[in-house]
């Protein structure tokens, strides 16, 4: 899986660092490393207010930081 | 609004502005010849004896604006023709001297140069003087006046330029570390740095309007002391309406660095900085033997457009800073692979006018990806704060930083003649070729005691307030 998070200074204001800090334990604790590409982006042109955007292999989200972990369980976990 | 300190600045982005226009609209063959006498009309000379010397001068401009002399490796260039042979006969009596009977300055003569004609006037015989000054200091009617070039006297240190067998001034390529200090000392606007405009078009141009590739705009922190007409967010929309993806901040390179040199510092015990590509190759010319003291970490701008590479392979990262040395680094092996071209702030007011961009009347956009201390890197003193920062995170609490700080390159040999005899106060070298540090580069809009204040102020407001904080929001 390609999992991209949007760290452009726009998403940085509305919390990508806590996004990514997040996704980066998710993928540890469930020892997923191997499996998900994971990486940053400096701008993925899809600026929404309050949101940061993120791509999993090619589809686009766009999340606060307190929804990552549902993210994770419904587009990750649920669909390895 | 006030744009730039000099005329002479004007000049070359009058120059700068004409060509890129041109390159924009596929134009500049068929125009290139008529540029000089576009910038100077008319028939009356307003700077030289005649116009077509001005028209002349204009022409070596829209040269350097296109790249310069390739045959010369150097970026930083004299403009022969625009020299104006300044006289540099070295310490002279001037008709001030009154023929006194003190004789102070025969006095203090530790040479014996000094003698007096038949009507008392005094005399230095240049064979015996050393240009020590010390005659000059003491005379009481400030007869005695030192002869010296601008150009050289920026150059005191290094010691790269000399003068030509026609007297125009020389610059050695091998001694030459490209701070440009030169280029803004010249009063006559004869020292200039090759302009990589061409390149950096021809880069947005060919993208097709990021779409064959994302094209990237590193920004140093000296920006937020830059523009002072302008705002900052405005600067930044200026910047994306040229035809950038984006704009990231070369600060957050600055954060990866002190958190990475100050791992470095703790285990290698001593260390200099490796920011200053001018303080880089100063070590390398001049203190071969420490070339091992100066940290492996690439600059924060190859460090944040390796990071941009590695996670956008297609990208292409286009520096825009206060700076010529960078203009080198950009071009040497270990850097080449992720910088891709190197603007200065003036360049980039050229490319704003080019494109008849109005940018006060923009929309501010967005900037923030660094933290306070990645920001401060700008001006002298702040790497030294970020790595004592750096290290305290760490958490190590058997090590403490003790950075020198070096504000120009005459404090930086000192440093190092301190670090070869084993004598240096301190175990961290921040070395900074420019005196302020990179707000005073030779390729800013605007100087002055106003910089440093902006520069501090804008790093204060920064999001993440670590260093520690500031990395982890990359994946």
């Amino acid at each position: 899986m390609k999992l991209v998070v949007c760290v452009g200074s726009s998403c940085h204001l509305r919390g990508s660092r806590q996004v990514v800090e997040r996704l980066r334990k998710l993928i540890e604790e469930n020892k997923l490393e191997d499996s998900i590409e994971f990486s940053g982006i400096f701008c993925l042109n899809r600026c929404q207010a309050d949101r940061v955007s993120v791509k999993l292999d090619g589809k686009y989200f766009s999340l606060l930081p307190e929804e990552v972990d549902s993210f994770f369980q419904d587009e990750i976990m649920s669909k390895k | 609004m006030r744009k730039f300190d000099t005329k002479i600045q004007y000049l070359q982005y009058r120059a700068m502005t004409e060509v890129s226009r041109a390159a924009w609209n596929n134009t500049l063959q068929e125009e290139i010849l008529d540029i000089p006498r576009r910038i100077v009309p008319g028939n009356i000379p307003t700077m030289r004896c005649c116009v077509y010397k001005e028209r002349a001068i204009l022409a070596e401009r829209v040269k350097l604006a296109m790249g310069g002399d390739k045959s010369n490796p150097n970026v930083i260039e004299v403009i022969k023709i625009a020299c104006d042979e300044c006289p540099a006969s070295g310490y002279e009596v001037t008709d001030s001297c009154r023929g006194c009977l003190a004789h102070r300055c025969q006095e203090v003569c530790k040479k014996d140069a000094i003698t007096f004609d038949s009507k008392q006037k005094a005399q230095i015989d240049k064979t015996k003087c050393i240009d020590c000054g010390l005659c000059a200091k003491v005379c009481p009617y400030n007869a005695i006046q030192n002869h010296t070039r601008p150009c050289e006297n920026a150059c005191s240190t290094v010691k790269a330029i000399s003068m030509d067998e026609s007297m125009a001034a020389d610059i050695d390529g091998d001694k030459c570390i490209a701070c440009g200090a030169c280029i803004y000392q010249c009063p006559f606007g004869a020292i200039m740095s090759k302009s990589y405009l061409l390149e950096a078009i021809d880069i947005i141009k060919s993208s097709q309007n990021n779409t064959k590739y994302r094209v990237y705009a590193i920004v140093a922190p000296a920006i937020s002391s830059q523009f002072k007409y302008a705002k900052l967010g405005q600067v930044i929309s200026g910047i994306k309406a040229l035809g950038f993806h984006t704009v990231v901040e070369a600060a957050l390179g600055a954060d990866m660095v002190a958190a990475s040199e100050a791992k470095e510092l703790i285990k290698k015990g001593i260390l200099t900085s490796s920011c200053c590509p001018a303080f880089v190759d100063y070590v390398h010319k001049n203190f071969p033997k420490l070339v091992d003291y100066v940290s492996h970490n690439l600059s924060p701008m190859a460090t944040i457009a390796k990071y941009i590479k590695e996670n956008d392979p297609t990208a292409k990262n286009i520096f825009i800073g206060p700076c010529t040395a960078k203009k080198v680094e950009f071009q040497k092996p270990e850097v080449a692979p992720y910088i891709d071209c190197v603007l200065t702030f003036e360049e980039l007011q050229a490319l704003f006018d080019s494109k008849e961009l109005d940018i006060v009347n923009m929309e501010e956009d967005l900037l923030d990806n660094a933290s306070y201390f990645g920001r401060i890197f700008a001006r002298s003193g702040g790497l030294s704060d970020a790595i004592v920062q750096g290290v305290k995170e760490i958490g190590n609490a058997d090590f403490v930083a003790e950075p020198v700080p070096c504000n120009g390159i005459a404090e930086c040999r000192r440093a190092l003649l301190m670090l070869s005899r084993n004598a240096l106060k301190g175990n961290f070298i921040e070395g900074m070729a420019c005196e302020g540090g990179c707000i005073s580069g030779a390729g800013i809009l605007t100087r002055g005691d106003k910089n440093k204040a902006d520069v501090d102020k804008h790093s204060k407001i920064a999001q993440e307030k670590t260093i520690t904080e500031s990395v982890s929001q990359l994946p």
